[in-house]
């Protein structure tokens, strides 16, 4: 069995003292800033970056993606005990969950989140493992215009599911590809943008525009915001062991929830956040049975079904990054990036080329996600206490972190005055409501996307149909082309908005 | 004309104004032929599908009827502000001044940013991210930061 063999690669890596440390210590973090509203993942690993320098890849990546799976679990927390989503994939674990610590039910209801999270986890672990390989084979029949059509089902894929309005989205998305035209051209050598900044020449770090528009750009918004009053239902946490009842209730939803999740994970844009929404959309439309709670109400399955599925989906938006080097979200766009950091080119050779990373990598999600459980349930009490700690002591250490990670990155200041500059734009964007999650994918698959297109394009001796006749490439592009037409559909666009407008 | 929805029609115009100008930037690249495509060839094609964009997003916000207008409400001049001085400053503090006296800089800077401002919070943040900043970048993960100022020997 290669399957075994392989994962059994992979616990070995995983099982390491080091690993588990880092896996650990990822762990905690990702709970610390899912628990801590206003903090996220993007920017947390942004922070993070400059200091995988002093590790192995290995370890390395494993700590990242421990803060990703971890901030879902800790989101859940906040939703629950304060009706303020940690996370923005816990918003409508907030609905019912709060509902049902109002109730006194706060227990059960993250019990059901942290159980649910964990089943959700071993599924998506196991999910990689066996669709990865097949996946890369496939990748490795792909020539430049078959990756150029990948990128664009991948960027166009990104947003059509994503929420608000698809054509600011696209343009967004160009200008992440604009910005990262502001570099040397590989080919011919010729500075592009620079104004004669020798440091523009080089490009600008990803980690600038992470750190600017979703570190500085999110606490600005905050800040603008009335301080709002919070009620933490901290005495009321007892009894975490849920009833067989709830057990009897949530199940089902777990089941559906996982199954939802993991398939939404590996579509491009999907991952948590998406994940999340439909799972309690499709709860919702299940038939409450005799004596159910309704939902919004504080109904247990409004907690089990989302939580299990933005756990899956955070899981599984693994599988096109690992196999692919192509990132589904913001947070997957960050993992590539933190992957060249450390000399590994992204892409299908990642399987066989650093057997260790990949099949440890994997393994220790597995394993991380049992930390969780622990870290989630029993210890509920810490992070409950945190909660208490007002944003003015935050902000303020959030604002250092970002500013030290940034100069540390290159030791350099100018990057320090660049992401001051994108902190503004963070905001403009904000006020605009021009979501910056497609402009970072753009901008990491910019180089790229050039690059295979340029060489499509010599291959083909500069015919264009070359996209459409190879037959790979133009079923790439038919199925981004479909996504599109299927979205701007009148009765889908207005379902659409539904998805996501619903009990805001 | 009225403006029916304010965030699109400035977004449109963002998109437009920012692709005219990386088109116009990319007329001093060399645009090369298809078959051998040259240093302005792919960010000329994107900088115009922007603009296209960026001007249906315009038209849209001025024909399509939105509930309120859709405005773009004010702006928290004071965090804005506070929090992008503060990050110019630390960025020209760190080399000349270093680590111990910078990170209390920047923490009572930012502070400002608030509403609530409170001295004894503010003082104990410092000393607390200036040793944990020491303990965590310097002892543990071995970066190069300047710590003591230049006049110091630092």
């Amino acid at each position: 069995m290669d399957l075994l063999h392989n994962l059994s690669i992979g616990f070995g890596v995983a099982f390491t003292l080091q690993n588990l440390l880092y896996a650990f210590f990822g762990c905690i973090l990702g709970t610390l800033i899912g628990v801590l509203p206003g903090l996220g993942p993007v920017a947390t690993i942004a922070m993070l970056l400059p200091s995988i320098y002093a590790l192995d890849a290995t370890p390395a990546l494993i700590m990242l993606a421990g803060i990703y799976y971890g901030a879902q679990y800790g989101g859940s927390t906040t939703a629950i005990l304060i009706n303020v989503p940690g996370e923005s994939s816990s918003v409508v674990t907030a609905i019912d969950g709060y509902q049902m610590a109002r109730k006194g039910r706060a227990g059960s209801a993250l019990a059901a989140a942290g159980l649910g999270s964990f089943f959700a986890g071993c599924v998506g672990t196991i999910i990689i493992a066996a669709f990865a390989p097949p996946l890369t084979e496939l990748a490795f029949k792909f020539g430049p215009a078959e990756y150029f059509s990948l990128m664009v089902l991948g960027l166009i894929g990104a947003v059509v599911l994503a929420s608000g309005s698809l054509l600011k989205a696209i343009s967004m998305i160009i200008l992440g590809l604009l910005l990262a035209q502001i570099n040397t051209d590989v080919i011919s050598g010729t500075a592009r943008y620079s104004f004669d900044i020798p440091e523009l020449t080089d490009g600008i770090g990803f980690v600038v525009i992470a750190m600017g528009v979703f570190g500085f750009g999110e606490i600005i918004a905050n800040l603008g915001m009335p301080a709002e009053h919070r009620e933490v239902f901290t005495k009321d946490v007892k009894g975490l062991w849920p009833t067989k009842q709830d057990f009897k209730d949530a199940w089902p939803a777990v089941l559906r929830g996982t199954s939802l999740g993991s398939l939404l994970g590996v579509l491009p844009g999907g991952g948590a956040l998406l994940a999340s929404f439909a799972a309690y959309t499709v709860e919702k439309k299940m038939k409450l049975r005799q004596g159910d709670v309704p939902f919004g109400k504080g109904n247990i399955r409004g907690v089990a079904g989302p939580e299990s599925a933005n756990n899956a989906g955070a899981q599984t938006s693994f599988i096109p990054m690992l196999t692919l080097g192509i990132p589904p979200n913001a947070v997957m766009a960050l993992m590539v990036g933190a992957m060249t950091i450390k000399g590994i080119q992204p892409g299908p050779q990642v399987m066989t080329s650093n057997p260790q990373l990949f099949w440890g990598l994997i393994a220790s999600m597995w394993v991380g996600n049992l930390m969780l459980v622990i870290l989630n349930l029993p210890l509920i009490g810490i992070w409950i206490k945190l909660l208490t700690v007002p944003y003015r002591y935050l902000f303020p250490a959030i604002t250092l972190f970002c500013c030290i990670g940034v100069y540390t990155l290159n030791n350099n200041t100018f990057d320090v005055y660049l992401t001051a500059l994108f902190a503004l734009v963070g905001y403009v964007f904000y006020k605009l409501s021009c979501e910056a999650a497609p402009l970072l994918l753009g901008f990491i698959l910019g180089p790229m996307m050039e690059e295979n297109l340029r060489r499509a394009l010599l291959l083909s001796r500069g015919d264009w149909t070359a996209f459409v006749t190879r037959p790979l490439s133009a079923g790439l592009l038919i199925a981004a082309a479909l996504m599109i037409v299927v979205v701007m559909l009148p009765s889908i666009s207005k379902k659409r908005e539904e998805a996501f407008v619903e009990e805001k | 004309m009225k403006i029916k929805s304010q965030r699109d029609f400035f977004s449109g115009l963002m998109f437009v104004v920012v692709g005219v100008v990386f088109a116009v930037g990319a007329t001093n690249y060399s645009m090369g032929t298809s078959a051998r495509p040259g240093a302005g060839y792919f960010p000329l094609m994107l900088s115009v599908i922007m603009a296209i964009l960026g001007a249906i997003v315009m038209f849209k916000a001025l024909t399509i009827e939105t509930e309120g207008g859709d405005p773009i409400g004010a702006f928290a001049w004071k965090p804005l502000l506070v929090i992008i001085v503060s990050i110019a400053v630390f960025g020209l503090a760190l080399p000349r001044l270093g680590m111990f006296i910078t990170i209390p800089l920047l923490i009572i800077m930012v502070s400002f940013a608030g509403d609530e401002f409170g001295w004894i919070g503010v003082l104990m943040s410092c000393v607390v991210l200036t040793v944990g900043s020491w303990v965590i970048f310097i002892w543990g993960l071995n970066l190069t930061i300047p710590l003591k100022p230049v006049f110091m020997g630092g």
